[in-house]
């Protein structure tokens, strides 16, 4: 991957409400689980066991791609999925900050009104 | 994936006193450590001063929602995008706002808080750096964690 290219995809961050969207679906949700194993998969694959179809698999990896959670790689002559778990990380690391928060403000709140 | 948090907490205190600890502004202020200008008043917006050493430069800033008495407290607040002296700015018209609630419940000891914040959706990559949010989080969290060592080594 040339410097250039690396930059450029680093600067595209999807906004939030579109990676939620994206996982506010059951199939795609399926589909991020059996990419987090690790290894690219081919679109016969992630087919194989679903009842849906290889258009269908292959319209929820769109939205997928356009959220910035997966991405194309070529595996010699075949295209593979990949998925790209930073966005995913980021926003669970941003919650688990403010849950913390809350839990630290709540426990103040308790000690406040039991004393 | 949740994009909002919850959280739930029972208080052994009647729903009268953790009703007044919120939706009094003093009170509120004394645990949640805001110094705020003035009271809580539905479709008003509130305004106040952090209180967390290192923090103090930061404006905490409230449109209230909604205060069903004793039942429901519930405001949106503006996230900060920087919380160190030197990129921090207290305008807020642009910064993005989560919901946050307070519901209340009796129970037999006393009250079951509820609270759940949401519209993290709203809240774009570039405001989600250092989520400080006028609370010390690292210390307490440091504090806690030596406590418990403490607690087990003995």
């Amino acid at each position: 991957m040339s410097p250039r290219s690396r930059s450029r995809k680093r600067a595209h961050r999807p906004q939030p409400a579109i990676l939620f969207a994206a996982l506010g679906d059951a199939t795609r949700l399926a589909l991020v689980g059996k990419l987090s194993f690790g290894q690219p998969a081919s679109i016969a694959q992630l087919t194989a066991g679903s009842r849906l179809t290889r258009q269908a698999i292959s319209k929820h990896l769109r939205v997928l791609e356009r959220a910035g959670l997966v991405r194309s790689v070529r595996a010699g002559r075949e295209n593979r999925i990949a998925l790209d778990p930073q966005p995913l990380q980021e926003i669970q690391e941003y919650l688990h900050r403010v849950s913390r928060q809350w839990d630290q403000a709540l426990a103040r709140l308790k000690s406040f009104v039991e004393e | 994936m949740e994009n909002c948090i919850e959280k739930r907490i029972e208080l052994k205190a009647p729903v009268t006193r953790v009703w007044s600890a919120l939706a009094d502004y003093r009170e509120f202020g004394e645990w949640f450590r805001v110094e705020l200008e003035g009271p809580f008043v539905v479709g008003q917006v509130v305004r106040g001063r952090v209180l967390h050493p290192g923090y103090e430069h930061i404006i905490w800033e409230a449109l209230i929602e909604k205060m069903e008495q004793e039942r429901l407290f519930s405001f949106t607040w503006a996230q900060v995008q920087y919380h160190d002296k030197e990129r921090y700015s207290p305008d807020y018209s642009r910064a993005p706002r989560t919901l946050v609630e307070f519901r209340l419940e009796p129970t037999a000891t006393g009250t079951l808080l509820t609270l759940i914040e949401s519209g993290f959706e709203n809240v774009p990559a570039a405001w989600r750096g250092d989520a400080q949010r006028g609370n010390d989080g690292g210390w307490t969290q440091q504090m806690n964690n030596i406590e418990k060592y403490v607690a087990e080594k003995s």
